[in-house]
């Protein structure tokens, strides 16, 4: 057994780890739950810890391995909450939940990849950094435009309107689903804990094993040199689009895991801000690095939470620990140090291995 | 039939016409050089010849199929692959990746296959290893396969540049100052790669190089370029000769 783990190769490895990780920390909440030692703070942090996650390494396959800036990653994650969320609250008496909610998951990943696609084709045909622009554009498109949606169903069917619930003109008995600022109300509550961790799973298999794989060689080599890239034959737009598209898909998922979580979907959630705080998941835990940007997504979502008992200055100390964890991770000094930590304790393993 | 045959070619960037008239004629298997003094255009060919520009005039015929404007992608499936003056590997990839994308349009499988590691994902990567080492191993890189291409040493990231092209398995190999940087030691083994190469690997060779050392001692023939036109063409020994050729790089 010890033998097998040690011919896997390094990344083989690696992989494990970050599965073998997500599993740990899904056991240790939940003996937490069990022996109640959990605060109801922190309990209703865990599905939003889920759909940062997933946000966060969807996320790093754009900036990390496709070497593409994204600022509209919220926009995807909007995109996949309402598609899913309007499927739910349409078939809630239709369909049971077994069925429903996989559909919703499959329908949020659907929608996000096909708005991926229809932005990915024109802008990355081109080089530099439309993406980060259109990117950041298309989110606070889909805010402003899902913000003035009506949507209502009666026994004729759906009516669209983007001025108020009366200009839909519904018939008696019929039902407005969404209410234009006001989101859409009475989602279903799937989403749990389990299910979050079930996803990122789900995700980081797809991200690790594409990454491993011919398309993700070509992906990374076209972000490392694309001239280079094109002249052993690699189709450059494809593989960017590949890329784009499967994190768009990734993080129309998380988008659903968040709608199936609260009864109120607003978009309020999903602005710029939201973007940006992915971002710095996947900066601070590493560009290009999975684990890493797990890591930083959890950290970065239960600290302002642990710090609310210290009120004013929580933002104060957040900002302070984020600007350490920064120059721990990134600083060339810090690098060394932990080099020669590293070095010392392999020294001294070898030594106790004599 | 000629493996490579160039029909005056032509390009001009605004008013300066930075290939003219250009003509050439390599048979197969042979090591054939492009000589000339600095801005002479001869990475303007081989950027012509790969797809990067697209001539105004001419002709480009490879193996007898024309290939004339097609794309940089085009052209290396039709079997042309490059190496660049300024090294450019996929740096934070490994050695051995570096090959492996390399040989990724002659060993397909479709993204689902890699994600969901179907049967066929361990097999065609299995074979695509020990193609990689196979080729590592003729420029004396298997031994550093797994390090970043940017953590290896310069004449080392021009020897894998080469691996990285014979990877693609083409029918020509551009090589553009392939001893760029490199002391004489370094270069006196680079000659032996490369005619190796072209043994082992069954490849008609085009490169562009300064040093006279290996020009004279490698290629069989000669094109010398001079302000974009080719000034003279021939045996190595007979062009090395020419007075001409003397004063375009020398001065009267």
């Amino acid at each position: 057994m010890k033998n097998l783990f040690k011919n896997m190769n390094k990344t083989t490895k690696s992989n494990l780890l970050t599965y073998a990780l997500v599993i740990i920390v899904y056991i240790i909440v939940q003996i937490m739950l069990g022996t109640g030692s959990m605060s109801n703070l922190m309990k209703g942090l865990l599905v939003p810890l889920c759909v940062y996650v997933i946000a966060a390494i969807s996320l790093n396959l754009v900036v990390g391995i496709s070497g593409e800036l994204s600022l509209g990653h919220a926009g995807f994650m909007c995109v996949g909450a309402y598609s899913s969320s309007f499927f739910s609250v349409l078939t809630k008496d239709a369909l049971p939940e077994l069925v429903r909610f996989p559909l919703a998951i499959l329908i949020g990943a659907a929608v996000a990849a096909i708005f991926g696609i229809l932005i990915g084709i024109p802008v990355l045909k081109l080089r530099g950094d439309y993406l980060a622009i259109v990117t950041l554009a298309f989110g606070e498109i889909i805010k402003n435009l899902m913000n003035v949606m009506y949507i209502g169903k009666d026994s004729k069917g759906l009516h669209f309107s983007a001025t108020d619930t009366t200009a839909l003109g519904l018939e008696e008995g019929g039902k407005v689903i969404v209410k234009g600022a006001l989101g859409i109300t009475g989602t279903p509550k799937n989403s749990n804990f389990t299910i979050g961790i079930i996803l990122i799973l789900i995700a980081l298999f797809i991200i690790l094993n594409l990454i491993n794989s011919r398309s993700g060689r070509a992906i990374m080599a076209i972000r490392d040199n694309r001239i280079a890239a094109e002249s052993v034959g690699l189709n450059i737009t494809k593989y960017k689009l590949m890329a784009f598209t499967i994190s768009a898909a990734l993080a129309g998922v998380a988008g659903v895991l968040y709608a199936h979580n609260l009864s109120t979907l607003t978009v309020k959630k999903f602005d710029y801000n939201t973007s940006i705080l992915i971002l710095v998941f996947v900066v601070l835990g590493g560009i290009g690095n999975i684990r890493g940007s797990m890591i930083a997504a959890v950290l970065l979502t239960v600290l302002p939470e642990v710090l609310r008992g210290l009120s004013d200055y929580r933002m104060l100390i957040y900002a302070i620990v984020l600007i350490a964890m920064m120059l721990f991770n990134w600083a060339p000094a810090a690098i060394n140090w932990r080099a020669k930590i590293k070095a010392k304790f392999k020294k001294n393993n070898a030594k106790e291995a004599e | 039939m000629a493996m490579l045959e160039v029909k005056n070619l032509s390009i001009s960037f605004g008013g300066l016409r930075a290939v003219d008239g250009f003509n050439l004629k390599i048979e197969k298997g042979m090591l054939y050089g492009l000589i000339g003094p600095n801005g002479a255009g001869k990475t303007t060919v081989f950027n012509l010849l790969t797809g990067v520009y697209k001539p105004n005039e001419g002709k480009v015929m490879l193996d007898g199929k024309d290939i004339t404007g097609k794309s940089i992608i085009d052209i290396n499936k039709a079997g042309i692959a490059r190496t660049f003056q300024n090294i450019r590997l996929f740096k934070e990839l490994s050695v051995l990746d570096n090959v492996k994308a390399g040989l990724h349009n002659h060993n397909p499988y479709s993204t689902l296959t890699g994600i969901l590691r179907l049967p066929k994902y361990y097999r065609v990567e299995k074979a695509m290893n020990e193609k990689a080492m196979e080729i590592l191993k003729v420029f004396d890189l298997d031994g550093e396969a797994d390090i970043l291409a940017s953590n290896l040493p310069y004449g080392k990231q021009r020897k894998l540049e080469i691996a990285r092209a014979i990877a693609t398995e083409p029918k020509l190999l551009l090589l553009d100052e392939p001893a760029a940087g490199m002391n004489p030691n370094e270069t006196m083994e680079l000659m032996d790669t490369i005619r190796f190469v072209r043994e082992k690997f069954d490849a008609t060779i085009l490169l562009i190089e300064h040093d006279m050392k290996l020009v004279g001692g490698i290629c069989e023939e000669l094109t010398v370029l001079n302000f974009g036109q080719v000034l003279t063409q021939g045996k190595t020994d007979v062009v090395l000769n020419d007075p001409a050729v003397i004063t375009a790089y020398l001065g009267e």
